[in-house]
């Protein structure tokens, strides 16, 4: 870890309301040769049929981990500079229990491979000091990499929320959500 | 014979398209490439910056291009995809020439340019020179598109040139000419981020310029005001503060009522209109009924919105107004141009820090594209054909007589109704595939089977390539070095990454040797594209259009540089007209009068529902490449129709039903997509497919009197529920183009 440049001021931020479904942060996600093809991030409609409105699910890498937490072959680990990794191959035995506990439902089962797999914060290129891939091609900045100071002076009318409230169970996260002006919590009932 | 040599699912297995993707890991050599190769994405007209990973001659992936400064390493799903076409398993490796019942076979170069020269000398011999025609494309670079029109004037000797961005921003570019005497957009984009109001007319910017949504998100951020105006709640409308649904037709109507009411309430720029414009006078004359009651008629939009936007637009300091084909594919599309740059002008808001004005070019290089000498009625530095001193000029440029020089031709839908007429008889076209993108395309086919012969140049077999005599396999853009320009009037590099595969060829080098073998060789004596470049600099000089200035080591070193650009030691102009010496005869901004009238069909009780079509993100133009990377064609795998719940329960359909959409042109079969998220009036189907799933067998060929492009975006149709509903496997075959 003495040999990276991993910058820890460097946070991420997901804004749903400048999302435009383009699909291009799942396009260059899947590019990764540790991913397979596959995308760790995933676009959807909210209700295509009422309106073009997209919300994008990223691993929001909580503070405490639940998917390290239940995982009975300790084979998620979060790293010093706390990404949450994806599970380690060696140790993974499918059980889906990550997959079950993760309250933000973004770790997937690989069937075929019997595997757990999750975004690592593109640590490959982060730990290099490039941007994530996703955040790097988004074209309409709805995913940003940078520091909290330059997101709060380049978007006054929105703050930075990393604190999920899921009936009793608090969660904090590395990666913040935008939210209007005034947020502190997002209280999921 | 243009017919098509065998059936069509013999020519799609051969030939696909086929879909293809990465394999699992990625391309051999995407970790460790022997080179990254700095260059621009081939698609739209953002042209964003890309680098391209380069392993033993091939392209093996993508690297964001951070410095670039359009985009800073942002791309679209295209952009992401763009490299796959390269190693395509349907690309074309050689020419090849079609055998009757066979198919297409491979055949040599110096057999395939054999059969084409002697086949144009024979068409000119018997018919005349006009008979055989050219119709090229702008996803071109500036040194392909000038050396066309060069060729078609020099080699080919042909008036007949055209080329597909009539389909695409002529409208803007007659409007543009009529009222600043010159054709860019006004401003760089840097001047979105700090304007007060931004309108955006009929530009799908989210799904066709994904990467300039950036640029009006940091405008809002700095408390800009967004205005769309789309009869669909696009993406960029959902937070937008005013979304005007307007009625596909009814441009003109509203930008005139919204000239009227910036009149009445005197939020006008008098100094401005008094010194630096003309026409003032005569154009709120032509608007000075279009009170709010007639213009929510003709528009469909309240009028609470309709002066809600006025006010906003006619209060603002500073402001931007963008639109792209949304106004400006229509028979009076130049007159819409002309009602937005009325506004423009009304309120003194160009040529100004943060005062912008543009259309959005929708092709690579839809910009410069357009500037030199492509269109059937220019020559390079977007002089006049007709002009005698212009003729004088080029001529002189390159080397022949003025006499010889052909006059004005036919635009590009005039080509096929002239060879449907059988007035031309031979065709050569690159980079243009009409039987998808031209309207009433059942018309453009049985244009095409008449014509005696036809060669096209192009990388994979596209839908009007099968109903070629010969085919020759040209490059792609990351395979020939050249300049485009972008839509913010930015000339960029393209840089060649790698050679054209086993025994494909250049472009460039087609054309020249064709030329050659044509006897003009002299005058196409080009070692390198900086060689082509630096005559088109000298051929643009002094035209509206001057590149003089512009060098390959100043772009480079500059990261593009702004045209106008006359001299070595200019820096170019990113913001135009800050000097308000426009260039019309007068050094004016003209007002230009615009009197509503309707589309060219409307809807009756017949007909009683509206069409327009439009794009996707996921595919590009006609979509020869896009409809063969797989991922795109899986994110949106067929046309749907896009339908409101109220209108549909009217039909009783329901969503995924297929339903039949006739129009006085034909019929075709769409699943409907039911969704709030457009005018009830009115049906949207994107056009990018070909054979039984194009939009464009029902779409009409009327055009503009002026910029002579189709109305693609209205036309009047019928809806005929079905009982069936779409298939998994019209889903899955869309792409492919069966008739």
């Amino acid at each position: 870890m003495s040999e990276t440049k991993y910058n820890q001021e460097m946070a991420f931020f997901v804004d749903m309301q400048r999302c435009i479904g383009c699909h291009a942060c799942e396009m260059a996600c899947a590019e990764c040769e540790t991913n397979g093809q596959e995308s760790m991030i995933h676009v959807n409609y909210v209700d295509r049929a009422v309106s073009t409105q997209t919300t994008v699910q990223v691993c929001m890498h909580c503070e405490d981990p639940t998917c390290a937490n239940v995982c009975p072959a300790d084979a998620i680990h979060q790293d010093d500079f706390g990404v949450v990794h994806s599970a380690d191959t060696s140790r993974c035995i499918g059980c889906s229990n990550c997959v079950l506990a993760c309250p933000f439902g973004v770790p997937k089962k690989m069937e075929e491979a019997e595997l757990m797999m999750k975004c690592n914060m593109c640590y490959d290129r982060t730990s290099a000091g490039k941007k994530p891939m996703c955040a790097t091609v988004c074209p309409s900045q709805a995913l940003y990499y940078g520091t909290k100071e330059e997101i709060e002076k380049m978007r006054p009318d929105s703050v930075p929320v990393n604190s999920f409230l899921f009936g009793k169970q608090e969660v904090n996260t590395k990666v913040n959500i935008m939210m209007p002006k005034g947020t502190h919590q997002l209280i999921i009932e | 014979m243009a017919k098509l040599p065998v059936s069509v699912d013999k020519i799609i297995e051969e030939f696909g398209p086929h879909k293809a993707y990465p394999p699992q890991g990625g391309f051999y050599g995407t970790n460790e490439p022997d080179k990254l190769v700095k260059t621009h994405c081939c698609y739209c007209g953002m042209q964003c910056g890309i680098q391209l990973k380069v392993k033993d001659n091939k392209i093996a992936g993508f690297e964001p291009w951070m410095e670039f400064p359009f985009n800073e390493g942002r791309l679209c799903p295209k952009g992401v995809q763009r490299y796959m076409q390269n190693n395509h398993p349907d690309r074309l490796l050689s020419p090849i020439q079609r055998v009757e019942g066979k198919g297409f076979e491979p055949i040599g170069w110096d057999q395939a340019m054999d059969k084409t020269v002697s086949e144009i000398k024979r068409i000119q011999k018997t018919y005349g020179n006009d008979a055989f025609a050219m119709l090229s494309g702008v996803s071109l670079t500036n040194e392909k598109s000038y050396m066309i029109g060069k060729f078609a004037r020099v080699a080919l000797k042909t008036a007949n040139l055209d080329y597909n961005g009539r389909l695409c921003m002529v409208s803007a570019g007659g409007g543009n000419k009529k009222a600043f005497g010159l054709d860019r957009s006004s401003n760089s984009w840097a001047d979105l981020k700090h304007a007060e109001v931004i309108i955006v007319a009929g530009a799908n910017i989210s799904e066709t310029f994904p990467t300039l949504t950036h640029y009006i998100w940091q405008a809002r951020d700095n408390g800009a005001k967004l205005i769309v105006v789309d009869p669909r709640m696009i993406p960029l409308a959902r937070t937008a503060d005013l979304h005007l649904p307007i009625r596909p037709g009814g441009d003109s109507a509203l930008f005139g009522a919204m000239l009227k009411i910036l009149v009445d309430n005197d939020w006008l720029d008098h100094d401005f209109i008094d010194n630096h414009t003309s026409g003032f006078a005569e154009t709120i004359e032509a608007v000075k009924d279009y009170d709010l009651e007639w213009a929510e008629e003709q528009t469909g939009i309240s009028k609470e919105l309709i002066l809600e936007a006025a006010t906003m637009w006619g209060k603002a300091k500073t402001s931007f107004l963008l639109h792209a084909r949304g106004i400006e594919h229509h028979t009076k599309g130049v007159e819409n141009v002309l009602s937005c740059i009325n506004l423009v002008l009304a309120t003194g808001r160009i040529g100004k820090p943060y005062c912008g004005y543009g259309t959005i070019t929708g092709q690579g290089n839809g910009q410069g594209g357009r500037e030199h000498g492509h269109k059937c009625d220019q020559l390079p530095g977007n002089r006049d054909i007709t002009n005698p001193e212009h003729r004088k000029y080029i001529s002189e440029v390159w080397g022949i007589d003025e006499k010889d020089m052909p006059g004005k031709g036919l635009t590009a839908y005039e080509q096929i109704e002239a060879i449907h007429r059988g007035e031309i008889k031979g065709l050569i076209s690159i980079c243009f595939n009409p039987l998808v993108s031209l309207p009433n395309n059942n018309f453009v086919r049985e244009a095409l089977d008449k014509l005696e012969f036809y060669v096209c140049i192009d990388t994979f077999l596209c839908e009007t390539a099968r109903h070629a005599d010969i085919v020759m396999a040209g490059s792609l853009h990351e395979e020939e070095e050249g300049t485009v320009t972008t839509a913010e009037g930015r000339v960029v590099k393209i840089n060649e990454a790698i050679t054209p595969p086993h025994n494909a060829r250049r472009d460039g080098e087609i054309i020249m040797e064709i030329a050659d073998r044509l006897g003009a060789g002299d005058k196409f004596n080009f070692a390198t594209s900086e060689d082509i470049f630096n005559e088109l600099r000298v051929a643009s000089k002094g035209g509206t259009a001057d590149y003089y200035g512009i060098t390959y080591q100043r772009v480079e070193e500059n990261m593009g540089v702004f045209w106008p650009c006359p001299s070595l030691d200019h820096p170019g102009t990113p913001r135009l007209w800050e000097d308000r010496n426009f260039e019309t005869p007068d050094g004016k901004a003209h007002f230009n009068p615009v009197k509503y009238r309707p589309a060219s069909e409307v809807t009756d009780k017949e007909f009683p529902v509206v069409l327009t079509t439009g794009r996707v993100v996921s595919q590009y133009l006609s979509g020869t490449s896009t409809r063969r990377i797989g991922k795109l064609v899986d994110q949106y795998p067929e046309p749907l129709l896009e339908i409101h719940p109220k209108l549909a329960l009217q039909y009783g359909i329901e969503n995924r039903d297929l339903v039949k959409v006739k129009t006085r042109r034909g019929e075709a079969y769409f699943p409907a997509h039911v969704v709030e998220t457009i005018r009830e009036d009115t049906v949207f189907i994107p056009y990018h497919w070909g054979g039984k799933s194009s939009a464009n067998q029902l779409t009409i060929g009327n055009l503009d009197p002026i910029s002579k492009i189709p109305e693609f975006k209205v036309c009047a149709c019928q809806l005929f529920p079905t009982t069936e509903k779409g298939s998994k496997e019209r889903t899955d075959t869309a792409y492919q183009s069966w008739l």
